[in-house]
């Protein structure tokens, strides 16, 4: 434990404003305590990867970054602006933090193209014209320009995937949010979603990426952060933290990662 | 014992494919399957065949051989020498324009004429998906007060005809489309309403909706017609037909709230939380996201209710409105065509089914085109 907020120290002494802050977040539903004193540090261009058992609160407190879900105790910042009721500071939030889903919540009665432009065409007051070309500028960024013209049942799941990361970058986000990107996919679509989230890493594009694919999070991740409970347990570089698990909880998590694989 | 050998040696060759017998497709494998399976179907279906065959001869010699399709000045002896045999159209002949127009004037009945025309003409122009425009609105906004000017006249030389003597299929038309006109828009809100986060409009939305449901449309009505008028100041006074229009209105938007509900319930919340995400506001994503999927979900039981209240607009014959049906049932009223409903009840009964009937499969065409995207 004692680990975890030197992290957070250390990336608070940083001289840029994080990105992300989190402060002694607490979340209820009903009786059920989801996030316990969460606190967290996203320096700008930091990768981190969030990873633990199912109803550890990881996806929770992602949702809570931009407001899908709200959270009850604590502080959130992103940007430099505190999440509140303030419908203002909401709306500049979310220009700026673009999310992809698990279940790729692509709107299936638009066609590809017009999924990536709508929010830059009603919320960005883009062009058309212009909006059209920097969707397809993502669409090929992610290797599939061809489908622009089809409806997203018409694709696969891996395709839909990325038409969906091509859809949150079309906002120009400062900031990715990853909810389970691959768990919806057949393991050879695993791969292609994964290679393109490799690549938005190698833009410099912070993210947090709620994941357990552990070789992506050897590959991209700055940090690792461990859920359990709806507490993080153990943050730390993904080698040390893999190699030298702290506590017994993430032994067992990572042991039965492992065996899953 | 040479026969099984040669099977043997038979089945290691390639299955080569071949059609399917003939008695198991096409017209006769689908008599087969549905008509003539086994005994009991095949007497059925002879039993049911002849008494069909034997009730259309009859109606073709009652409906068209037999029938008397004119009789000159009301003399109507022809027809009741007839009864039982041939079918009276000289009733319908004769009474055409009161069905269609009421107690209209006589010499302005070119007046409600060119309205069903321009409804039935908005109907198809509204029909056709390359009209479905912004301009489109304006085009209705147009040809209803134009229609709202040729009823009552009293500019351009029309006479004025007050709102009592108007009657017939131009009425049901009024009712039917300025109610369903107004009522979709409402119960959209409505049902927005219902699932609003804010208090006060979501126990506004559920009383409306709750409250109107639970009273029969008569008894609308007859509020509308009855009790509404003692609540106005003296010498003010509503149109009748207003009166009806608004309660028509009312109780339809109650009714497709309803499925307009339906259908927002039917989207996963995904949609909403990826809306959201990409920061559309509250009527963007339900403009561009979350109605478009929604009403496509719930095309037919939108048209079936577009039906149910395109026929229950005849329900105002009870506060005295003369709609089809009642402007056909006061047409027999007559001594010289007394006995002549089932004639008159057929023809009303055929432009009912003409506009249901071609409301439905609009609905049905619709429905294909709008959902292609969800074929895979």
């Amino acid at each position: 434990m004692s680990e975890t907020l030197d992290h957070i120290a250390s990336a608070a002494r940083t001289d840029a404003p994080p990105a992300i802050l989190l402060d002694k977040v607490n979340k209820w539903y009903g009786a059920l305590h989801v996030l316990r004193d969460v606190s967290l540090s996203v320096a700008l261009g930091e990768r981190v990867v969030v990873c633990g058992p199912s109803g550890s609160g990881k996806s929770t407190m992602i949702r809570c970054i931009n407001r899908l879900e709200t959270h009850q105790e604590g502080k959130i910042q992103v940007n430099g602006i505190e999440l509140s009721d303030d419908l203002k500071a909401l709306d500049d939030i979310r220009r700026e933090v673009g999310m992809v889903f698990q279940s790729f919540n692509l709107f299936p009665h638009l066609t590809i193209l017009e999924n990536c432009t709508l929010a830059p065409i009603w919320v960005r007051r883009m062009p058309k014209k212009e909006a059209e070309e920097l969707a397809m500028h993502y669409l090929t960024r992610v290797r599939i320009p061809e489908q622009a013209k089809k409806y997203p049942g018409q694709l696969s799941g891996g395709q839909q995937q990325r038409v969906a990361i091509a859809r949150a970058l079309c906002m120009k986000p400062k900031i990715m949010l990853f909810d389970e990107p691959t768990s919806a996919l057949d393991p050879e679509m695993i791969k292609e979603v994964l290679d393109t989230m490799v690549s938005l890493a190698e833009t410099g594009m912070t993210m947090i990426c709620v994941t357990h694919e552990m070789g992506f999070a050897r590959q991209v991740a700055d940090r690792v952060v461990f859920m359990d409970r709806g507490e993080i347990v153990e943050v730390g570089a993904p080698n040390h933290l893999f190699e030298n698990p702290q506590t017994e909880r993430l032994k067992t998590f990572l042991s039965q990662i492992l065996r899953g694989h | 014992m040479s026969d099984i050998t040669l099977n043997a040696s038979a089945k290691v060759a390639e299955a080569v494919p071949r059609s399917a017998p003939i008695s198991q497709v096409g017209f006769v494998g689908w008599l087969r399957t549905n008509l003539f399976s086994g005994w009991l179907s095949t007497a059925v279906t002879l039993a049911l065949g002849y008494l069909i065959i034997r009730w259309a001869i009859g109606f073709v010699d009652w409906a068209i051989i037999n029938a008397v399709w004119s009789v000159p000045n009301n003399q109507t002896q022809a027809c009741r020498d007839l009864r039982g045999t041939g079918a009276c159209w000289a009733v319908v002949t004769e009474k055409h324009r009161f069905i269609l127009f009421g107690t209209y004037p006589y010499e302005e009945h070119w007046r409600p004429a060119l309205c069903i025309a321009l409804f039935v003409g908005l109907y198809i122009v509204s029909a056709m998906r390359r009209f479905w425009r912004k301009e489109l609105a304006l085009i209705w906004v147009g040809v209803l007060t134009l229609i709202g000017v040729l009823m009552w006249g009293g500019v351009l030389g029309m006479p004025y005809v007050p709102q009592e003597r108007w009657g017939g299929l131009v009425i049901t038309l009024i009712l039917a489309t300025f109610g369903l006109a107004l009522a979709f828009p409402l119960a959209v809100l409505v049902a927005l309403g219902r699932r609003s986060k804010l208090p006060a409009i979501k126990a506004l939305c559920v009383i409306y909706v709750e409250l109107i449901r639970g009273v029969p449309l008569i008894s609308l009505l007859f509020m509308a017609s009855v009790m509404f008028p003692l609540f106005l100041p003296e010498g003010m006074n509503i149109d009748k037909l207003l009166r009806a229009q608004i309660a028509i209105i009312l109780f339809a938007g109650a009714y497709l709230a309803e499925v307009v509900r339906g259908g927002l319930q039917s989207l996963s919340r995904g949609q909403y939380e990826a809306a959201d995400a990409l920061g559309l506001s509250y009527w963007q994503k339900t403009g561009f996201i979350i109605l478009p999927q929604a009403l496509r979900l719930v095309i037919p039981p939108l048209v079936n209710t577009f039906i149910g209240f395109f026929k229950d607009t005849s329900l105002v014959l009870i506060i005295g409105i003369f709609d089809l049906l009642t402007a056909g049932k006061t047409a027999i009223i007559e001594p010289a065509w007394q006995g002549f409903g089932i004639e008159v009840y057929l023809t009303v009964g055929a432009i009912y089914f003409i506009f249901c009937f071609a409301m439905s499969k609009y609905s049905q065409s619709l429905e294909a085109e709008l959902n292609r995207h969800r074929r895979h």
